[in-house]
């Protein structure tokens, strides 16, 4: 075990790490993320291991790596060969062989598991040319699906914790703050505070304890940014917090991450266990004095947890509740002491302005939100993934030319940003340029960087619904606006979708809403409205629609829509009525079925059974 | 000292005193709900809300929390205020339009029905009874139990606490007699209720009550009709 | 509430709780992880289990109760053997994750977020897992099922279902259909 004391020790091992780097080593990147885990790939370095016959790992001739998650998620598990970069989708663990003998073996392409353009089906063999990576700009994730997240070897060879020795011999902790204020970095969770100066802010404050805090409760439902971060590359986000530490005068630091992401926890108490045993964490870092240490405290599922205030109550051993501003948490947070909490995103690109400068960070960007963001792109989309793309790209290129546009011949709807507390943007304004300030001009928000996109199937009111749930139930209750609030809207936009909805309901979500965004305690409440706001005022019709020709336009809605029996279709092969679950279906073997729309309840059951297509929704 | 201006009137209040208390101290009306003199301040209600003059336009913050700031300019009635205060009311009587309380709270802010439709209950969550637990009598007995607009009051397990030392302080601090006291005479026990009922013993530290206490902590509840 | 019939069949062991709670030594502040802990071991929290940690904790029994009805992850109500969770992120949700929902309380005859009455299966929804590439997914205690259909909830629900059951007679799904197997679902 290295205890590295010294900066100069940290470059001698990262040496001798990087001089046992052969870069023409053939090397099988296999992604084990959460997603990929999910579609077999355990299974499949198992077999790739068994079909290398011994000659994988350290001691063989190929290097068989399971990385975090590079991005790519629909077309998992993937699996890139180097050096040739050849990249391989949707693997199966029957495709290991074949990998092994042919691309490794013979230097054979397998076609049939390379990525097809769905534009013009022409194949692309390196993972470079995709087009979802010759995009993006990646920076936080540049290591994403590169290196092997539970080993500090690979995160140094990458000059990992190079930004640490630097911050903590090179820099005093103003210097530290002035390098991020000027970085031009504002806060990844969602508000978009400016980071330098919110860390000026505690580190202003005097107490004998201070905390910092990562704020890793990625409530957002459809956002999966952070846990993927998290996965793919804990040291970053570790060497962030430290260098925080040590600018903001900082006595011990807390991941507050959720329990529901068990992989990503892992991989951080690995990353953590690891730091300590090096001294990159804990008593006397590098040799330099400076004492810090971390913890991970696992949310209990909370979506309120993400709030600053709240979360500390969390950490604390108290209910998720959030509390009055001020004080702020730089003047008194955890415990009452001066803490600064931020997201695993910013953290992570602390040490890329340590080691980058900088300059380097705001050269891409927009004047006011600088550095790269990170997108989950999520719903009717044909590359459903992570991306990393500069700040002030054009919504329009980054769903058709990142995304790969929306799947069939479906026409785009609306794309929803920011999840329960943001607000979808219509057609209308798909060349509006991405950053804090114009998608907050247009009723939406940054947010957390959750992309939903929708098509003309999807029904708007039924999606503000769909959020409206969500953030009632994950309402802590305190707050009457909140609380009750959420509750009513709720109540009348089911009403809607149910077909129960009067012109009259359109006005009270007018007046409701907004008193709900003004009053409430916390910005869970202050952002629940944001879905309704927005969709009434770029769907209006939508909502019209429902209300008074009691039509849902797209044909979500169940309690506006009928579903029959094509008579032209059916076989009469029985299928749909026996798993119909509350036998609305009749109808003789090898003879046309019925729906008795009375009884039935628009499930879709029968549409999903049916092998013929033959269900209608009118 | 702290120098502010509330409604156009200049006024001077100690350092550490929240907007609503200096509005009170000067003679202006600021309507509330789950404040109380004896409390810390909450902030559950909003119906204490105003506006704060700020550089990029004005500000609502509650005034039962919000700390007074030197120079700070702050209008108690405009027709923002208005407008939340009114949606708060109809809210509040969609919950408990029943009780005179909320009724005349209601009334004081211009507002005598409700568009909107609540499970209806006496309790409109102020969380007097819980903090007045915690803080007055420092025992605790009742907490807030779940969350958003399942919330309730309510003694661990929804059953008879047997931390609860009978000082019917709860039952004073609440605004719209959710929990109420009752008096059976010919056991000579009390019984508080919050949305249920639970026999409890007489008061524990009354002196006049001392040789009657019997041990009825434990007790299952009955349900309150 | 009255003590139900299912709660008396779990009773926690003191030396049990004593060891989660021996593990912790943050005070009032690991309440979480003490009750996570217990969750994990009885798969909810025992009444006598939230009153052992409260005194010795020491906190007030109102605030463990307080933070234990707060948080989704724990239930005070004894939950299944085997547990089915439906993320209900909204990825999913689009694609047709109240199928999903449907068919396991058809199958389990059990709404969502109750018990079977012998303990073997719970059915609920969680908070979106972050896989959302992979909707609708369903979680049980093999990992994680992505892309599910109702072929595929059936085929899920029988390979559960042969992993045994503490009473096996009383802990059958109700019968799947054959027939509505490995069909896709619509584009």
């Amino acid at each position: 075990m290295k205890q590295l004391a010294s900066p100069k020790e940290l470059e001698a091992w990262r040496q001798e790490i990087l001089a046992g780097v052969d870069p023409e080593r053939p090397c099988l990147r296999v992604c084990d993320g959460t997603g990929c885990r999910a579609l077999g790939s355990q299974e499949l370095l198992g077999k790739l291991h068994e079909a290398l016959n011994g000659d994988g790992g350290e001691n063989g001739k190929v290097d068989v790596v399971a990385t975090g998650c590079p991005g790519v998620w629909e077309q998992g598990p993937l699996v890139s060969v180097d050096p040739q970069q050849i990249a391989y989708m949707r693997v199966s663990p029957d495709d290991a062989e074949a990998i092994v003998n042919e691309t490794l073996g013979t230097g054979e392409v397998i076609d049939k598991l390379l990525y097809k353009d769905p534009s013009n089906g022409e194949q692309i063999v390196k993972e470079p040319d995709l087009p979802f990576s010759s995009l993006q700009t990646r920076r936080v994730t540049a290591l994403s699906g590169q290196i092997d997240p539970c080993r500090i070897e690979a995160y140094l060879a990458h000059g990992g914790y190079a930004a640490l020795a630097r911050a903590l011999y090179d820099m005093d902790p103003e210097g530290i703050i002035d390098e991020v204020t000027r970085s031009g970095l504002r806060g990844r969770g969602g508000a978009g505070f400016p980071t330098g100066v919110k860390w000026k802010f505690c580190r202003q404050s005097q107490s004998d304890e201070k905390y910092i805090i990562c704020n890793a409760d990625e409530g957002d439902p459809g956002a999966f940014m952070d846990r993927s971060l998290l996965e793919a590359n804990p040291h970053s986000i570790v060497e962030g917090m430290i260098i925080g530490a040590r600018a903001m005068g900082a006595t011990a630091g807390f991941i507050y991450a959720r329990s529901e992401y068990p992989l990503a926890v892992e991989h951080l108490n690995l990353a953590l266990a690891q730091a300590r045993e090096h001294g990159l964490l804990g008593e006397n870092i590098l040799g330099s004095g400076f004492n810090l240490d971390i913890d991970i405290r696992l949310g209990a599922g909370a979506f309120v947890c993400g709030e600053e205030t709240a979360l500390m109550a969390s950490i604390e051993g108290r209910p998720g509740e959030p509390r009055p501003r001020p004080p702020f948490p730089a003047q008194s947070g955890l415990w009452g002491k001066p803490t600064n909490i931020n997201n695993v995103k910013s953290w992570s690109s602390i040490p890329l302005i340590i080691a980058n400068g900088p300059e380097w960070f705001a050269e891409v960007g927009t004047e006011k939100s600088k550095g790269t963001a990170i997108f989950s792109m999520v719903g009717k989309i044909n590359n459903t993934g992570l991306v990393e793309v500069p700040m002030g790209i054009t919504l329009r290129e980054l769903i058709f030319d990142v995304g790969g546009g929306v799947p069939g011949d479906k026409e785009f709807k609306a794309v929803q940003i920011g999840g329960p507390s943001g607000g979808c943007i219509p057609a209308d304004h798909l060349d509006a340029e991405i950053d804090y300030d114009s998608l907050s001009k247009l009723g939406a928000i940054m947010g957390s960087g959750g992309l939903v996109v929708t098509d003309e199937d999807t029904c708007m009111v039924d999606l503000a619904r769909y959020f409206m749930n969500f953030v009632q139930e994950e309402s802590c209750g305190q707050c009457l606006p909140c609380r009750w609030g959420t509750r009513v809207l709720l109540d009348i936009l089911t009403r809607i979708c149910d077909g129960e909805g009067e012109p009259e309901d359109i006005g009270r979500l007018e007046e409701l809403a907004p008193m709900v965004k003004v009053s409430s305690l916390c910005g869970l409440g202050q952002t629940a409205p944001n879905p309704v706001l927005s969709t009434l005022r770029y769907f209006r019709d939508e909502y019209e629609a429902h209300v008074i020709e009691k039509r849902c336009p797209a044909g979500i809605c169940r309690g506006l829509i009928t579903y029959e029996i094509d008579e032209e279709v059916c076989t009469g092969c029985m299928v749909c009525a026996r798993n119909c679950p509350v036998d609305a279906i009749s109808g003789e073997k090898q003879e046309v079925h019925h729906i008795d729309t009375d009884v039935c309840t628009r499930c879709g059951m029968c549409m999903q059974v049916c092998k013929f297509d033959g269900i209608r929704v009118y | 000292m702290i120098a502010l201006t509330i409604d156009g009137k200049e006024i001077e209040v100690e350092t550490g005193r929240t907007l609503l208390e200096a509005a009170r101290e000067n003679g202006i009306h600021i309507p509330t709900l789950c404040y109380h003199e004896a409390l810390k301040p909450y902030g559950g209600c909003r119906m204490c809300v105003v506006e704060l003059e700020t550089p990029r336009g004005p500000r609502v913050v509650a005034s039962c929390t919000y700390p007074v700031e030197d120079g700070a300019v702050v209008h108690t009635e405009t027709d923002q205020i208005g407008q939340l205060r009114k949606v708060a009311a109809q809210l509040l009587m969609a919950r408990a339009g029943h009780t005179p309380f909320i009724q005349e709270l209601a009334a004081s802010v211009g507002v005598d029905s409700t568009p909107y439709t609540l499970p209806t209950d006496s309790c409109v969550l102020c969380s007097r009874c819980v903090r007045a637990c915690q803080e007055i009598v420092g025992i605790g007995a009742i907490s807030m139990a779940n969350r958003g607009s399942d919330r309730v009051v309510a003694p661990p397990f929804s059953i008879s606490s047997a931390d609860c030392i009978e000082c019917a302080t709860c039952v004073q601090v609440c605004p719209t007699d959710a929990i109420t006291l009752k008096l059976i005479t010919d056991r000579n026990r009390t019984v508080h209720v919050w949305p249920s009922e639970f026999a409890r013993g007489a008061c524990r530290l009354c002196e006049y009550h001392a040789d009657e206490w019997m041990d009825v902590g434990a007790q299952e509840q009955t349900v309150h009709g | 509430m009255a003590t139900t019939g299912q709660e008396r069949i779990i009773q926690p062991r003191v030396s049990d709780i004593r060891k989660i709670l021996d593990k912790q030594s943050n005070g009032a502040s690991s309440l979480l992880a003490v009750l996570e802990d217990i969750q994990h071991q009885y798969r909810f929290l025992p009444r006598d289990a939230l009153i052992m940690v409260s005194e010795r904790i020491p906190v007030p029994l109102s605030r463990v109760y307080s933070v234990a009805t707060f948080y989704n992850a724990f239930s005070l109500k004894p939950r299944g053997r085997h547990c089915f969770q439906v993320c209900t992120g909204t990825a999913c949700h689009v694609r047709g994750a109240t199928l999903v929902i449907n068919r396991l309380e058809t199958l389990l005859g059990i709404e969502t977020g109750e018990t079977s009455d012998d303990l073997e299966y719970t059915l609920e929804t969680v908070n979106c897992l972050g896989a959302c590439a992979l909707g609708p997914i369903v979680v049980t205690e093999q990992g994680y099922d992505g892309m599910m259909t109702i072929s595929k909830v059936d085929k899920l629900m029988r390979r559960v279902h042969s992993l045994g059951s503490e009473n096996a007679d009383a802990g059958k799904p109700a019968q799947v259909d054959a027939a509505a197997t490995d069909t896709a679902p619509p584009a």
